[in-house]
C-alpha cells in the first residue's frame, strides 16, 4: 500500500490540546487507544444530557468521537466488530460544534467533511476533523481491537454509542485543522467554479 | 432437492454476495481505475478501497458496514410459486442474512425504531415484473444511506430538453460533492410520472458498466456526462484526485405533454447487487463468480 510512505503522526488518547496545534490539514495520523462511535441519534441524547445537567455513561474529555455505525457480532457476552467505516459526517454539521463545546472532543473521525460551525468550533476548544476511507469497513474494523462497552443499544446497533480499543486507525487525513483551515471548503469551492464553466459550456 | 428449497439457498447467497463482494464487472471497472490512479491522495485511498475489497471477499465480511436498505428485482417466468410465497421467501432470508453474515440493521419503523432484522414496514421492497421465458431471476440491491441521500427528482419543464438534463445532473453531482462516497456510479431515469423516473434510476445503477444506452444519442449522452462530471474535480472520497463518476446509465420512458422528469440515482463506489436465475433447478449466478 502506498500510504506506508507517507509520513504519519502517531497520536494515543487521551490526545491534548497541544498536540492537536501542531497538525495541519493534509497530514496524516494514526489512532491508538480507546475511541466511541455516535451518530445523530446519540448526538442529539447525549445533548440533551448537558442540557438537562446529567453527566454522560462515558468519557469524552480529550476523546476521539468516530461517526460509525457499525456491523457487529455478538458471540455470548462479547461483541465482535466485524465491519466498520466512517458514515457521512455532514449530517452531524447542526449538532458538532455543541458536541465539540460540552465534551471536549479533540479528533473527530468521519467521512465527506464538515463545514463552518464546526470548523470555528475546532478552531475555538482545540480539535481536528479526520477523513477515513468511506466503505472500507472491513479495513477499519481490523483496526478495532475490542469492544469495551456498548451504550444507548435502545437506539439500535448503528446508532448506539460503542467503546472501542483501536491500534493505529488510519492513516486518517487532517481535513479541518484548529487553525481555522477546511480541506473539504477547498476543494468544494473549485468544484463550485467548474460547475459554473461547465454548465455554461453544455 | 424442492424448488423452494433451492430457491431460499439461491436468495440466502444473493444477499452474502451483495454484501460482501462487488459484481465482478463493477469490479473489474474499478481496479481498472485503481491501477491507472497517479495522485498520491488518489492511489492511497485506492489502495484501501482494492485491499478492503480483497479482505471482504477473504473473510466474507460486508465490505462497508453500511448494508443498504435492501430490494428485490424479480422476473417471474413459468415457475410453481405463489407471490406470497416468495414474499415471505424473501423476508425469511433477510432476516436469517442479518443475523449470519451478519448484516448490519437498517429498518427503522416510523415510531417503532430499529427493527433489528432488515425486515420492517414494506420492507424489503420487491419489485415484481413477469416475463414469457422459463424460470425466475432474482436480483438483490444493497443501497446505503450516504449515496441515498443525494439521490434526486428534479421535474423539468419540457422545453429544457436534453440540455437542462444535463445540467440538472451536472448539479446534482457538484451539490453531492464529497457525501456519498464517491467516485459515483450514476442511474439516471428519464420520463415516465416521477414516481416512474425514479424507479428507472434505481434500476440503471443495475446496468452493467460500460454498457451503452441502445438509443444513439442517449449513448452519446452517458459518455458526454462521463466526461463533463469528471472534470468536476470532486474526487476519490471528495478530497479533489482521481476519478469523480465511473459510469453513467440512462433509462427512459414515455412522458406527459407537460413534464420532463429526470430521477438521478446516486451509488457509492461500492455498487451492490448480485444476480442469479433459476431454470430446470439449476442455478446460474449472472453477475458474481460462485
Amino acid at each position: 500500500m502506498r500510504c506506508e510512505y507517507l509520513a504519519i503522526v502517531n497520536l494515543t488518547t487521551p490526545i491534548k490540546e497541544k498536540q492537536i496545534r501542531k497538525l495541519q490539514i493534509g497530514d496524516h495520523i494514526t489512532i491508538s487507544g480507546t475511541i466511541f462511535t455516535a451518530r445523530d441519534e446519540a448526538h442529539t441524547r447525549a445533548l440533551r444530557y448537558a442540557k438537562d445537567g446529567y453527566p454522560l455513561p462515558f468519557k469524552t474529555q480529550d476523546g476521539v468521537l468516530y461517526h460509525c455505525g457499525p456491523v457487529v457480532r455478538q458471540v455470548n457476552s462479547t461483541w465482535e466488530i466485524i465491519s466498520a467505516g466512517p458514515t457521512t459526517s455532514a449530517r452531524l454539521e447542526a449538532v458538532e460544534a455543541e458536541f465539540i463545546e460540552n465534551f471536549g472532543i479533540r479528533v473527530v473521525i468521519g467521512k465527506g467533511g464538515m463545514f463552518k460551525r464546526t470548523e470555528e468550533a475546532m478552531k475555538k476548544y482545540g480539535a481536528i476533523y479526520c477523513a477515513f476511507t468511506g466503505g472500507a469497513g472491513v479495513i477499519a474494523a481490523s483496526f478495532i481491537k475490542s469492544v469495551e462497552k456498548v451504550i444507548w443499544l435502545d437506539l439500535g446497533i448503528p446508532e448506539a454509542v460503542w467503546i472501542l480499543k483501536v491500534e493505529q486507525f488510519g492513516p486518517l487525513i487532517v481535513a479541518i485543522d484548529s487553525n481555522g483551515n477546511n480541506l473539504f471548503s477547498e476543494i468544494d469551492k473549485k468544484i463550485q467554479a467548474n460547475k459554473s464553466q461547465l454548465i455554461s459550456n453544455l | 432437492m424442492d424448488l423452494f428449497k433451492i430457491l431460499e439457498d439461491m436468495v440466502f447467497k444473493l444477499l452474502e454476495l451483495a454484501a460482501t463482494q462487488l459484481p465482478t464487472k463493477v469490479e473489474a471497472q474499478l481496479l481498472q481505475y485503481i491501477n491507472q490512479e497517479q495522485s498520491e491522495i488518489g492511489a492511497n485511498q485506492f489502495s484501501i478501497i482494492a485491499k478492503n475489497l480483497q479482505l471482504a471477499k477473504e473473510l466474507k465480511r460486508p465490505l462497508c458496514q453500511d448494508t443498504g436498505l435492501i430490494s428485490f428485482f424479480v422476473k417471474m417466468g413459468d415457475i410453481p410459486l405463489k407471490r406470497t410465497q416468495l414474499k415471505n421467501l424473501f423476508i425469511k432470508q433477510t432476516e436469517k442474512a442479518t443475523n449470519s453474515i451478519p448484516l448490519r440493521p437498517n429498518t427503522v419503523n416510523f415510531f417503532e425504531g430499529n427493527t433489528g432484522t432488515n425486515v420492517g414496514k414494506l420492507i424489503p421492497w420487491i419489485y415484481w415484473e413477469h416475463t414469457s421465458e422459463t424460470g425466475i431471476e432474482i436480483t438483490v440491491q444493497l443501497k446505503g444511506g450516504g449515496s441515498s441521500n443525494v439521490s434526486q427528482l428534479v421535474m423539468l419543464n419540457p422545453e429544457e430538453g436534453l440540455q437542462g438534463i444535463k445540467r440538472a445532473i451536472v448539479e446534482a453531482v457538484a451539490r453531492a460533492g464529497s457525501k456519498g462516497c464517491p467516485p459515483y456510479t450514476l442511474g439516471i431515469g428519464l420520463g415516465g410520472t416521477e414516481d416512474v423516473a425514479m424507479i428507472l434510476a434505481k434500476k440503471a445503477l443495475l446496468i452493467p458498466p460500460g454498457q451503452r444506452n441502445e438509443l444513439k444519442v442517449f449513448a452519446e449522452t452517458e459518455l458526454e456526462l462521463n466526461r463533463v462530471l469528471n472534470s468536476l474535480g470532486i474526487g476519490i472520497m471528495g478530497l479533489g484526485e482521481g476519478p469523480t463518476i465511473l459510469d453513467t446509465h440512462i433509462l427512459d420512458a414515455a412522458r406527459h405533454p407537460a413534464s420532463l422528469p429526470v430521477g438521478i440515482s446516486f451509488s457509492c463506489w461500492a455498487l451492490r447487487y448480485a444476480t442469479a436465475r433459476l431454470k430446470d433447478n439449476e442455478i446460474e449466478y449472472i453477475t458474481h463468480e460462485v
